[in-house]
């Protein structure tokens, strides 16, 4: 009887195994991007020597995916991990390492790359409370809208992949360069584009503009979340409103995956632009890569600051 | 003249310029001196250039620094933690719950009519009761083990170890190996811990089949082998091999008491659907599993089946989220059905001067669909049908008339069912407060009882990541 089911359970393995035997992925390196901007990157770096495969779209909140199937299949074969980190990933990475036993990517080897860490990263509570909300021990972990530390974390994904395929280190190296020449050139761009926008006072959804808005020298007033991580309720939305009559705000930020609805509520009460920023590629039609991001970024706050 | 020719020559040639001729004529020396002051001009160009560079490489220095003092701002908030022997403590997170239940039926008197009882099935208690709170203590032990800790108080004051396993971490090749107590990966339901669930109790079919009781999983002592498949499709297959000493298995037996194998696939359809799917099988071989019913005069009787029982289990989840994004609304279905084939030995009131042995079979089905709607942020609406079929049972004792079918009360066939609605409000992430009604038709005699429930379930300390 034992022989028997067994017997039926490998005659199905087989049904399901065969089909897919074909499938198998092969290519240079593996790298699985956590979200859309550090595909973005490594794929600008890493060039047809990698092949990327993002966990998240920019239609997507990172804070709350879950560990799907697919990514859990993704993780299993991934030579390289590249995650924004700072726990932004907390409830979905850590099962993709430790479900899929795959030695690569494991914290603290070269196949885990946590982008934040190498960063200088704004925020860090001082109070570590829950009763702050879902607040990040590291810092706010929404780095990629600063340019420069796009820069910074492309010098690591360009060793980290010379590293990891040192047959192709010497392209690795070249793309990496070619990358920071232009880089810094948009940078420069950006910088005498964005220049008007020094000073300006902005709302934002959630805490995820605030390297954005620190790098442009633009102002932060207020947050339409009440605590990091808690839906916006209207009680908040009416204090927000009466301390914009004292310190007001120019417009008010979201991304494409936050609720439209609580911004353009408070921005149609005070008057002003409610502003959906594309937020990382894929945002909107317009940011199509890294640079078209921050082109699109910039125009559409030159535009509400109008 | 022949020493600065030749300092010349060498400078030129150090330049890289083309080479002059031997000569001494005013004419030449003119022209020598033109090139000395191209030369100087040249010089001159190149010390600019340098000079410039020098400027460059300073700025960069300068930004190297700052971004140096930076990394020692990003080192020195790191670092401010005090080093010490804490700063390798594990994950550690703390589960409270406790309902508040209604029920028109006394609770002390649930049963599952038509299958033969594990002895831990219920609904709850009555009135105030605190549920499980449950500690989990959690670590990646070296390059190699993650470790595992998950102790349930109950109200009652029992201490009970869930979980308590280490788990491969790079075994690679998709494979990981688990050992210890530990939650079987067989279905769907029974690897999420109870305070994860989406109704406050465990479907019908979980508590017949595999023993969970109300709140509790199937777990087994043993090892876990899993294999994850090299493929963009989730195709996951597992073994375990356990002592068998929870239901349906039990007791002492030396070597493999029960084993199981199960395997997934999944994936996602769009952006908007993810999927999983996956067919199980347990088998134990319980030995004077024991079970307690009346006879047909009434008198309490205790019997015990010992033989074979096989258990399959097809389980299925799809979930949907508009664009994946699962923040504002969303909805997950998800059903499994099981069927047990038991044959072998019934021992009739094994407690009394005779007992009564003879042959029993059984072919027994079960399942649950439910669908849980986000339907605005926080709010969450439920619905489950839960169904069991008692399905055909053979009693040897009842088949050659040594006794009356009355004198198996528990086994007498019978379709338990079950409605249950929810309703459940998230403040937070750590912090969830839910409404439950079900119609239960469970019980034997075909009474109805309406359940009532009213749970808290709050979440303390490290942020736990949920599975899928």
């Amino acid at each position: 009887m034992k022989g028997h089911a067994m017997n039926k359970f490998c005659r199905l393995l087989t049904m399901v195994l065969l089909p897919v035997a074909s499938q198998a992925v092969h290519a240079a390196l593996n790298v699985l991007a956590c979200e859309p901007e550090w595909a973005a990157l490594t794929q600008e770096l890493g060039g047809d020597k990698v092949s990327v495969y993002t966990a998240t779209t920019a239609l997507q909140d990172v804070h709350h995916i879950e560990a799907r199937p697919s990514l859990l299949a993704k993780a299993r074969s991934a030579d390289l991990v590249i995650c924004t980190g700072a726990e932004l990933e907390v409830g979905w990475l850590p099962l993709l390492m430790n479900q899929t036993g795959n030695g690569k990517i494991q914290p603290g080897t070269p196949g885990h790359l946590e982008a934040s860490n190498f960063v200088l990263k704004l925020e860090v509570p001082k109070l570590l409370d829950r009763a702050q909300g879902d607040i990040h021990p590291a810092g706010n972990p929404h780095i990629h809208l600063d340019p420069h530390n796009i820069a910074r974390v492309a010098e690591v994904i360009t060793d980290r992949l010379s590293q990891l395929d040192p047959a192709n280190a010497a392209t690795y190296q070249a793309r990496g360069k070619a990358f920071q020449e232009r880089w810094q050139a948009a940078i420069q761009r950006w910088e005498q584009e964005g220049a008007p926008l020094k000073g300006v006072p902005v709302i934002t959804h959630h805490k995820d503009m605030t390297y954005l808005i620190h790098w442009l020298g633009m102002r932060e007033v207020g947050n339409l979340e009440p605590k990091p991580g808690l839906p916006p309720t209207a009680g908040h939305l009416s204090e927000l409103f009466s301390n914009m009559q004292r310190d007001p705000a120019k417009m008010i930020l979201r991304t494409p995956f936050q609720d439209p609805r609580p911004s353009e509520s408070l921005a149609s009460r005070a008057n002003i632009p409610a502003v959906m920023l594309p937020y990382t590629v894929g945002g909107d039609d317009k940011a199509k890569d890294l640079f078209s991001l921050f082109d699109d970024t910039i125009q559409r706050l030159l535009q509400a600051a109008k | 003249m022949f020493k600065f020719h030749a300092a010349m020559v060498a400078a030129v040639l150090a330049l890289g310029l083309p080479q002059m001729s031997h000569a001494t004529s005013d004419a030449e020396l003119q022209s020598i001196r033109e090139e000395i002051k191209q030369l100087k001009q040249s010089y001159e160009t190149r010390i600019e250039g340098l000079e410039k560079r020098l400027h460059d490489a300073e700025t960069k220095a300068t930004q190297a620094e700052a971004s140096a003092a930076q990394a020692q701002t990003a080192t020195v908030i790191a670092s401010a933690r005090p080093a010490s022997e804490s700063a390798f403590n594990p994950a550690v997170s703390v589960v409270l719950q406790g309902t508040y239940n209604n029920f028109s039926q006394n609770p002390n008197t649930f049963q599952i009519g038509g299958f033969m009882p594990p002895g831990n099935e219920g609904v709850g208690d009555r009135g105030f009761s605190l549920g499980e709170s449950e500690l989990n203590i959690a670590a990646n032990i070296d390059p190699y083990f993650r470790g595992s800790l998950t102790i349930s108080l109950s109200q009652d004051n029992s201490v009970e170890l869930e979980e308590a396993w280490f788990q491969t971490l790079g075994l690679s090749h998709g494979f990981t190996l688990k050992g210890g107590r530990f939650f079987s990966g067989i279905g769907y339901l029974n690897e999420i811990h109870q305070h994860a669930w989406d109704f406050v109790d465990a479907p019908l079919a979980y508590q017949v089949f595999l023993g969970t009781g109300p709140r509790g999983n199937y777990s087994d002592d043993g090892l876990q082998l899993k294999w994850i498949a090299p493929t963009d499709l989730f195709i996951e297959l597992g073994a375990e091999a356990g002592n068998g000493n929870n239901f349906p298995g039990n007791g002492d037996k030396n070597g493999i008491g029960t084993w199981s194998l199960f395997s997934h696939v999944g994936g996602d359809i769009g952006d908007s659907y993810a999927y999983r799917a996956g067919i199980s099988y347990l088998q134990a071989w319980p030995s004077d599993r024991q079970y307690n019913d009346t006879d047909s005069v009434g008198n309490p009787v205790t019997n015990s089946f010992s033989g074979n029982s096989r258990l399959w289990i097809g389980d299925f989840v799809l979930k949907w989220a508009p664009n994946g994004n699962p923040t504002s609304t969303n909805f997950k279905l998800q059903g499994e059905y099981m069927h047990r084939i038991e044959t072998g030995t019934l021992n009739f009131d094994i407690n009394s001067a005779l007992p009564v042995p003879d042959t029993y079979s059984s072919h027994q089905g079960g399942w649950y669909l439910q669908g849980v709607y986000q339907f605005m942020p926080r709010w969450r609406v439920g619905l489950r049908h839960d169904q069991l079929e008692a399905g055909t049972i053979n009693i040897g004792q009842v088949q050659n008339g040594i006794l009356p079918a009355s004198d198996f009360p528990i086994l007498i066939s019978h379709t338990p069912k079950r409605n249950t609605l929810m309703f459940d409000y998230s403040p937070s992430e750590f912090s969830r407060f839910r409404l439950q009604y079900a119609r239960d038709q469970s019980r034997p005699d075909g009474v109805e009882d309406n359940e009532l429930m009213l749970q808290y379930i709050f979440s303390l300390g490290a942020h736990g990541a949920h599975k899928f």
